[in-house]
């Protein structure tokens, strides 16, 4: 909402030192968002007068007109003599008065004009357009006076307060509970109360009555629509222009300037907040019925486009259908044009919810709509009708004849604000400050309400154009808004002990700091990916990753699922590291998935007036997707760089593997990992990971390993990209509880055993029979070597243990150690024929 | 036999020479070991005497050897460390750097001052039911509120609305905590957020939030107030002012947006050209988030007796903290994964 200062002080008596600036400080702290203050004219300097022209001299020999005139510019050249003056306009004449800027002026847009030598003639001075002198956007030629001032000002005089070239324009974002402040009208009395000030309501006019029946209207749907106001306007002249004062105004408020019809309907909008619309009654055929759209219809609007009405969309029609969609935008058809002289106003009050609703549907946005979905008072549409026609005749001819006054039962949402009771007391205990008795009353008054003191209580009729105000904490933020946000004291908090973070919210801590001290950098990638994707993971039909959510209205096209894995924006995010030059990119997320539950019904939207029932919400429950938390990672080159000591160490399977134990670990739990075949990896270089739960059983909580070579080749990767994605959630179920181990200070014994067994046995399984063998003695077991090759044959591998021995209590004797190394080779040989390699 | 001895040890240059000289003159068959055993050939009249000096020549030869030993050692080991002097000022840059995400950690970082007053930290599913996203907290079907956020809806099976959003702000975590959990009820609610604005220097669809929400009795606007004075002071300094300007959230009656004094400048650039602020653009002021009195129909919808309890309710934007509080001038960098920028914030904020 642009709001002119100059405008508004029509209707509030601010003190003239006042400034834009000083304004939007005190409507800010009032509760009005004012995003700019724009200073017109602030650049403008030097001379700018009335000249009137004396001679016109065409120049020929140019690809465009020049003329070379004289202008009288009285004494303002101090010389009294015709200034000389080149000019590339055409539209005026010897005796018209122009606006002339003479050599030194600066004007709006800090253009600085000066004497010059051009098209072989000096040019002392120019004389201006509308645009040139930030008026409004005029190119047709420069801007003649007579004919838009009365009286003809006299050369010489000064342009800039003529014409008001000079004024600030507060530009206010309203919020949606403050319809009223879509007009000057409220804008002026949020001021009014602001400097305690008086305010003159340009709503109070004399609404002319008048006998004569109007345009024939009925109302079919009251809930939509409980008055409809119809003025006639015969003889009006359709050639007037809109007076300099209009469009200046007009062009201040942001609003093209159109036509005097269009222009008028705009103002007074503007200045009550009432939407109005114009028809050419010529173009109307018969009675007109607030009504709702028929399915099948159509209207082609003012924006040119033709609109496939919905039987919820609510229309103004006449018998021949739909000329307008009511309180949003006007129908082509039925538009006055500039040889209507038999116009029909019309002014409403319409349903919020049922404009709002057809202006989302047609993704139409009018300044008729932002008012009527925010609300717009109801008393207005008679006095809005008056001031606008009034306006109308006044300047276009004509007359006002006929009026009708349609009205019907309002609705819950039509009616007028009912009474609020609230304690006197009540804006202080929502304040938390004690204001004196009496003040809540006073400042309500202030905006318009009625207040009656009962008691201890307050009984409040807001005023009609407050629709917002129904509930006694809309009260209470009116007088403590009024009564200034600055002065609330503050008290510090005094919550209860709490218990911290839980343990689910404590291991994603951990395990991000886990990880990004093993090297890797933690990533935060958008959840939206596209079937694409999913394809370029190798995942086949049926793979349950397929099973995805769909945006109803998504950014992208190309991207409107959303993740059942990490991965894919993962390995875009790190193409895109690669693609910036990273040579070793190592990232980590931790985020989201989101699983559907197939066949759930939609999510209930359940009643707001009470507690929802246990079974209610539950349905929500069964309604929204898993949305299990993951843990994924992605690593390519190297994972230990090459420098001064030596090469570097590339990322393998192994390092994705291993980091994947990392963030089991962390939970305490202990990882258990199995060869597996799994996309998007490597069939032969993929591993499950595995948890233990409390119950004994093994839970599979992810995979980790390197890429199937047509996923590293899909997504532009590096060869031998790495890759793990785990379910945090998972592996939360098996967090467990640390019990100390007993630290044996007696000497350790280790022992080396060399073992050939098959090649395809997983050392896992090695390792778990040698554990099992060695008993309760065995501290720890190391793997330094794994030997393929002709000493042990084909088919076989040498897999080489460091055991250590100790016990809790004594020094082992040799006996015993001999004793639980065989142990422990003997299970081995058991399980899976291992023999000692000599 | 013994000056010789000596002479030899004095002689010797180094630990391996003197290692030789030990071996010749106090071996088995060094002259003085031989000299030793050959007195038990003397007379008795004799032995006396000479064992006497054959055994003051011994220690003293041994005496100079334990010397020399030391001399040449020490001179060793300064020798041998100047030699083995390395250039530490090499990089070891082995061990790849990683590093948490800001958001994350500034994330924990707000989240924490609010655990420390007590508060617990809620969560609550990232697609959300209609319901919990919009009318319990008041915004109304239709109602300009519903379209101030431009949200990610849901698709349905067969033309049927699914009821559920990508929710839009992290208040239907509050919502749920007054569900779920006992009264009263202190809790801050950090998470992901969605809405449909194209990425851009200042916007992005998918960001962060952290809320607080208290509902016990007799909260005001003061408690309120001073929850967020505690909070500036502890991410920001002390002694900062913090503002309050009458807003509208549809959750919040009334509502305020919050502003705290620019703790760069602290509001020393205002008007002064030559004392420009970057952080708050010499406004003198930051804009930190929006806040309000739980409104009352909200708290009926979660079965809270409003006669008996209020509550207040504060909400910020986590990327727009990170940016003015560290900088960041384009919101590209925050979404874009580049490790360059995630790798300057390390692993703590």
């Amino acid at each position: 909402m642009r709001v002119p200062l100059s405008w508004l002080r029509e209707y509030v008596d601010l003190p003239t030192e006042v400034t834009g600036r000083d304004l939007a400080t005190t409507l800010i702290a009032a509760g009005l968002e004012v995003e700019t203050v724009e200073e017109l004219g602030r650049d403008l300097s030097g001379p700018l007068v009335v000249g009137e022209v004396r001679t016109v001299e065409e120049l020929t020999g140019f690809k465009k007109p020049i003329r070379f005139c004289t202008v009288d510019v009285g004494r303002a050249n101090g010389t009294g003599e015709p200034q000389e003056i080149v000019c590339g306009a055409v539209n005026f004449t010897e005796g018209d008065r122009v606006a002339v800027v003479l050599p030194g002026a600066t004007l709006p847009g800090g253009f600085t004009v000066d004497a010059r030598t051009t098209y072989g003639r000096t040019s002392a001075g120019m004389i201006c357009s509308a645009s040139e002198l930030g008026l409004w956007e005029d190119h047709t030629g420069i801007l003649v006076l007579n004919g838009l001032l009365d009286p003809v000002p006299e050369p010489g005089t000064e342009v800039a307060p003529l014409l008001g070239l000079r004024d600030d324009i507060l530009d206010i974002a309203v919020t949606p509970d403050r319809g009223y402040a879509l007009s000057m009208r409220g804008i002026a009395r949020e001021a009014a109360v602001q400097y305690d000030v008086a305010f003159r309501d340009p709503a109070e006019v004399e609404t002319k009555p008048d006998s004569a029946p109007g345009h024939p209207a009925t109302i079919q749907d009251p809930s939509a629509c409980d008055r409809f106001v119809l003025r006639g306007i015969s003889g009006f002249d359709p050639g007037t222009p809109s007076p300099l004062w209009l469009r200046h105004r007009l062009s201040m408020a942001g609003m093209r300037s159109v036509s005097l019809a269009v222009d008028v309907t705009n103002y007074v909008m503007w200045e009550l907040g009432q939407p109005l619309h114009a028809f050419d009654r010529d173009k109307l055929s018969g009675a007109i019925t607030v009504r709702r759209a028929k399915s099948g219809e159509q209207l082609t609007t003012l924006d040119h486009v033709e609109r496939e009405l919905d039987p919820d969309d609510l229309v103004i029609a006449d018998e021949s259908g739909p000329v307008g969609l009511a309180g949003t935008m006007g129908g082509l058809y039925s538009e006055i044009d500039e040889s209507s002289t038999e116009l029909v106003l019309e002014a409403a009050h319409f349903s919020a919810t049922g404009v709002a609703r057809t202006a989302r549907r047609h993704k139409l946005s009018s300044e008729a709509a932002r008012r009527f979905e925010r609300g717009v008072d109801r008393e207005l549409p008679l006095v809005a009708s008056s001031r606008a026609s009034e306006l109308l005749v006044s300047l276009g001819g004509g007359r006002v004849h006929g009026l009708t006054h349609a009205e019907a039962v309002p609705s819950a949402e039509l009616a007028p604000p009912a009474e609020i009771t609230l304690a006197e007391q009540y804006a202080s205990r929502v304040a938390g400050v004690e204001y004196p008795r009496g003040r809540a009353a006073q400042r309500l008054r202030q905006i318009g309400c009625t207040v009656l003191e009962d008691g201890a209580q307050l009984r409040v009729t807001p005023p009609t154009w407050r629709g917002d105000l129904s509930d006694p904490n809309d009260l209470a933020e009116e007088v403590i808004r009024h009564e200034g946000y600055e002065n609330l004291p503050s008290i510090p908090p005094r919550a209860p002990a709490g218990r911290g973070l839980t343990p689910a919210q404590r291991l994603r801590r951990s395990v991000a700091r886990a990880l990004a001290g093993d090297g890797l950098v933690e990533v935060l990638s958008y959840p939206f990916l596209g079937e694409r994707e999913l394809d370029a993971l190798q995942l086949a039909e049926d793979d349950p990753r397929r099973g995805t959510l769909r945006l109803a209205n998504p950014l992208n096209e190309d991207e409107p699922l959303l993740r059942t894995t990490l991965l894919p924006g993962l390995l875009r995010t790190l193409a895109r590291n690669v693609g910036r030059g990273n040579t070793a990119p190592a990232l980590f997320e931790v985020g989201s998935v989101y699983l559907p539950n197939d066949g759930a019904p939609p999510a209930p939207i359940l009643p707001v007036d009470r507690k929802p029932t246990e079974v209610e919400l539950a349905e929500i429950e069964a309604a929204l997707p898993a949305q299990p938390r993951h843990v994924g990672a992605a690593l390519a080159g190297d994972r230990e760089p090459s420098g001064w000591w030596g090469p570097g160490r590339s990322a393998i399977w192994a390092d994705a593997i291993e980091i994947a134990r990392v963030v089991v670990r962390t939970a305490n739990a202990e990882p258990v990992v199995r060869a597996a075949e799994s996309l998007p990896w490597h069939p032969g270089r993929c591993a499950a990971v595995y948890v233990t739960l409390a119950d004994g059983t093994e839970s599979l909580v992810g995979h980790a390993g390197e890429l199937h070579p047509r996923v590293v080749q899909a997504y532009g990767l590096p060869e031998r990209t790495v890759a793990l994605e785990l379910d945090l959630d998972g592996i939360e179920l098996a967090q467990g509880v640390v019990s100390a181990p007993q630290i044996s200070t007696f000497p350790v014994a280790t022992q080396d055993v060399a073992l050939v067994v098959s090649a395809e046995i997983p050392v896992a399984e090695v390792e778990n029979a040698l554990i099992e063998g060695a008993g309760e003695l065995l501290e720890e077991l190391r793997l330094f070597d794994v030997y393929t090759g002709e000493q042990v044959g084909a088919g076989s591998k040498s897999v080489a243990y460091t055991l250590r021995f100790r016990a809790p209590d004594r020094t082992l004797t040799s006996e015993e150690i001999t004793a639980a190394r065989d142990g422990a080779v003997a299970v081995a040989a058991e399980r899976f024929g291992a023999t000692l390699r000599s | 036999m013994r000056d010789h001895a000596l002479e030899a040890i004095a002689n010797a240059r180094n630990l391996a020479q003197l290692k030789e000289v030990r071996l010749a003159h106090t071996g088995d068959r060094s002259p003085l070991a031989l000299a030793n055993r050959e007195i038990g050939a003397l007379p008795p009249s004799a032995r006396a005497d000479a064992g006497k000096r054959v055994g003051a020549a011994r220690t003293e030869v041994a005496e100079a050897l334990q010397q020399r030993q030391e001399e040449l050692e020490a001179e060793r080991d300064a020798r041998v460390l100047v030699e083995e002097s390395v250039d530490v000022t090499l990089p070891w840059g082995r061990r790849p750097q990683g590093a948490r995400h800001p958001i994350t950690t500034i994330t924990e970082r707000i989240t924490d001052v609010f655990v420390a007053m007590g508060f617990e930290v809620a969560e609550g599913p990232e697609v959300e039911a209609e319901w919990y996203n919009f009318d319990a907290l008041n915004i109304r079907p239709d109602h300009p509120s519903r379209t101030m956020q431009d949200s990610f809806y849901i698709a349905g099976g067969s033309e049927q609305a699914s009821g559920m959003v990508l929710r839009t702000h992290t208040s239907p975590g509050q919502i749920r905590s007054l569900l779920q959990r006992e009264l009263p009820v202190y809790v801050v609610v950090p998470g992901k957020t969605f809405r449909s604005d194209e990425l851009d220097a200042t916007h992005t669809p998918v960001f962060h939030q952290v809320e607080g929400l208290v509902v016990d009795e007799g909260i005001t606007m003061a408690h309120l107030r001073g929850a967020i004075d505690a909070f500036v002071t502890e991410m920001f300094g002390a002694d900062l002012r913090t503002r309050f300007r009458p807003s509208y959230f549809p959750f919040t009656e009334p509502s305020a947006e919050v502003d705290m004094q620019c703790f760069v400048c602290r509001g020393a650039s205002v008007g002064d050209p030559t004392a420009a602020c970057r952080t708050c653009s010499s406004e003198g002021w930051i804009e930190i988030g929006g806040c309000g009195v739980v409104n009352p129909r909200v708290l009926v919808a979660c079965g809270v007796d409003t006669d008996r309890y209020s509550g207040w309710a504060f909400g910020l934007g986590v990327e727009r903290t990170l940016m003015f509080a560290h900088g960041v001038e384009d919101m590209h960098d925050i979404v874009e994964g580049d490790v360059r920028f995630t790798q300057a914030f390390g692993m703590e904020i």
